[in-house]
């Protein structure tokens, strides 16, 4: 278990080392960096940029060294906390993304609960009522919420809620509560906002989930163990919940590694609709101004988000089924 | 000593094709290749044949978009800015004189500063059928005024409303499917090509070529493909010329979906190398690529095409929301993400709905794709 506990870190590590890498190619691809930018908005606006800050800016922020150096220095800076600073707001990167991060992890967590716990109870009875009326309604709803994309959903809902309710749903708390201390009722206004971007952001995540225990749940359901144990008398209960119900939830938990990349992709454009204050609309900003640091340290937290996910995900596959403990391996 | 067995020797004239003389239909069965096997079976799934049909429509129809739309993609009707969607209508006072709309009426209310539309229930303006109507160039080929339908003389037809530019939504979303539709299948294509090409190689060499590239997968997988998409997207030079920034676009979609799809190739490559058959060819001393495709592939096509047919919808989609958050397209190129970029404005879609309705076609073609999808994966195998 050790063992594999530490196999399984290293290769984290090594993951997100290469997604680094990755992923500062990609926010150094555009032409030019955030300080042409500067230069040319300077100049539309009539003024000539100040050569002197020009160089300090070049200094600061390392734009005159070679790109694997910039890499170098960019990574080592996140190893030791520093994640750079951030042109555009003129601030350290982790003042601007420290809230909106932990809002990220809130939101992102509140999906993927409200994912298992609708999914499971829907997928069970589907499997277990396999072909009943239930199953086809359910199916069918499954089949839409799978295909329906989140962001036109939330689109469409906001358009709904304005029309008819009368209210903006955009927003993660009650204006009024906005830039003030933590209180009860500030959290419960989170949490009442936080509904409609949940069910937004999960109703294809659950739609696939229902899919896929249903159908390894019939494939348990069908082979001759449980046949057995029917034969031998065991309550149906009994029988489901002790034997092919936890054959089963290992593909479940298993899962989670596809996932997480599409919920957290998920959470990033429905919060530009809905204009919560997580990770989608600062990213977006972020690439738009290149913002190199700020958009970089986003995308690696986005990652580093899913790749512990799935570390974790893969830990507790390891404290349910002992056959992992035993090869390393993940039993598919 | 022994007799010699007795045995029994049939006077008749023996004829081989006695025994198991079939029915025509049962030899129309056994004949069949597994093509038609699969389109038998693709038969019986109502629903992915209905969505197919869609599909075919709406794919047909991007051929001809300029003679469907009544309007040109950029004529601007200045007098009909934010004008409503208009009824077609059928009987005018209860009498029946064909399609038509009613005329608009139009009103600035100066008390709450709004265009106000309406009905003009004495002036009926008959819709015209292949008439003649805005100018435009059929596939840059040769100039036309051709239309399948269009308002009445000096009338308006705006079936779907009008933009803040007076531009008609129907005729745009019409332009619009044309950009939607290839954008999903280029980008396949690419990631076909990728996804083949790696998990094959993964597959049938093994070692380190496998390591290496399950490696680049997992690696892949774990980053959300939409910011890496936007990050990709942004990095598309300004300064590109449209079309150049549509196939970035598509190269992008591409360069990012194909993990997927080579894992699938991997895994069956992994099972099949071990026939017969494909020891048979390394002996007669075949190349890695002839096996591959030649005898490797054809094995599990179908699932291929039929999984490629299920991601085409998350790359329309992702060309949408890309589009949408302003990374993607920028016009004049037109696709149902750059129209919805209007509807970000909520006060403007709470007194102009129509500007969500190109939210409409993106879900019918994304559940028409997934439908049919799902049917070709049943049919794929049609042996089972």
């Amino acid at each position: 278990m050790i063992d594999y506990f530490i196999k399984r870190i290293l290769v984290m590590m090594l993951t997100l080392l290469v997604v680094s890498a990755l992923v500062f190619i990609v926010i150094q691809l555009p032409e030019g960096d955030y300080l042409t930018s500067y230069i040319a908005e300077l100049e539309s606006q009539g003024e000539a940029a100040d050569p002197q800050k020009i160089i300090y800016l070049q200094k600061e922020f390392n734009l005159d060294q070679p790109i694997w150096k910039q890499y170098l220095l960019w990574i080592g800076g996140i190893l030791r906390g520093d994640f750079g600073r951030s042109i555009e707001y003129d601030l350290p990167v982790i003042d601007v993304i420290g809230e909106v991060f932990v809002f990220a992890i809130i939101l992102n967590a509140s999906v993927i609960a409200f994912i298992y716990i609708v999914a499971f109870p829907i997928g069970v009875y589907s499997a277990t009522h396999q072909y009943s009326w239930g199953d086809h309604g359910l199916t069918f709803i499954g089949f839409i919420g799978l295909a329906t994309p989140n962001f036109l959903l939330a689109l469409i809902l906001m358009f709904l809620a304005k029309k008819f309710l009368g209210i903006s749903m955009g927003g993660l708390m009650d204006p009024n509560f906005e830039n003030q201390p933590w209180t009860f009722d500030k959290v419960v206004s989170v949490l009442e906002h936080l509904i409609v971007p949940v069910i937004v952001i999960g109703t294809s995540g659950t739609a696939g989930m229902i899919r896929r225990l249903r159908a390894n749940l019939l494939d348990e359901l069908h082979k001759q163990y449980v046949t057995t144990a029917r034969a031998k008398g065991l309550s149906n209960v009994r029988l489901l919940v002790k034997y092919p119900l936890r054959m089963a939830l290992n593909p479940f938990i298993a899962d989670i590694g596809n996932l997480l990349p599409q919920v957290v992709s998920g959470s990033v454009i429905v919060a530009v609709i809905l204009d919560l204050p997580t990770t989608g609309p600062v990213l977006l900003d972020a690439l738009r101004s290149q913002d190199t640091f700020l958009a970089g340290s986003f995308l690696l937290f986005i990652s580093l988000l899913t790749v512990f996910g799935m570390f974790l995900s893969d830990l507790l596959l390891a404290v349910l089924d002992p056959r992992i403990r035993l090869t390393g391996g993940i039993a598919k | 000593m022994t007799d010699k067995l007795a045995h029994f020797v049939s006077q008749e004239p023996f004829n081989p094709m006695k025994v198991d003389e079939l029915t025509p239909e049962q030899e129309k069965f056994y004949m069949a290749s597994q093509w038609k096997m699969m389109w038998w079976r693709l038969r019986k799934h109502r629903l992915a044949v209905w969505s197919g049909a869609i599909l075919f429509v709406l794919y047909a129809s991007i051929l001809v978009s300029e003679c469907i739309a009544p309007y040109g993609l950029q004529t601007r009707n200045a007098d009909f800015i934010f004008a409503p969607p208009q009824k077609v209508q059928f009987f005018h006072e209860g009498e029946f004189i064909g399609p038509f709309v009613y005329s608009l009426d139009y009103r600035l209310n100066m008390e709450i500063l709004r265009r106000e539309y309406a009905d003009n229930q004495d002036v009926v303006q008959p819709l015209r059928f292949f008439c003649r109507g805005d100018v435009y160039e059929f596939w840059s080929l040769f100039e036309t005024d051709f239309h399948l339908v269009c308002a009445a003389k000096s009338g308006t037809f705006f079936f779907l409303g009008t933009d803040r530019l007076g531009r008609d939504i129907w005729s745009r979303m019409i332009y619009g499917t044309r950009i939607s539709l290839t954008v999903g299948l280029v980008g396949i294509i690419l990631s076909f090509i990728l996804g083949i090409s790696i998990g094959g190689a993964a597959g049938y060499f093994g070692g380190w070529v496998d390591n290496l590239a399950q490696r680049a997968i997992e690696i892949l997988r774990s980053i959300p493909e939409l910011p890496l998409w936007m990050g990709l997207s942004a990095a598309l030079p300004v300064n590109w010329s449209p079309i150049a920034v549509f196939f970035g676009l598509t190269l992008i979609l591409g360069l990012v979906d194909w993990p997927g799809l080579a894992r699938a190739v991997r895994s069956k490559l992994l099972a099949l190398r071990e026939e017969d058959y494909c020891t048979a060819a390394v002996l007669m001393g075949a190349p890695p690529r002839r096996i591959i495709y030649r005898h490797l592939l054809p094995n599990f096509m179908s699932h291929l095409i039929a999984s490629a047919t299920l991601s085409i919808p998350s790359m329309i989609l992702a060309e949408t929301a890309l589009s949408f958050l302003g990374l993607g397209l920028r016009p004049p190129i037109t696709s149902w993400g750059v129209l919805l970029v209007e509807a970000q404005n909520m006060e403007a879609v709470e007194l102009y709905p129509w500007l969500l309705l190109p939210a409409i076609p993106v879900i019918i073609t994304v559940l028409a794709f997934n439908f049919f999808g799902d049917g070709l994966r049943d049919a794929a195998d049609p042996y089972k």
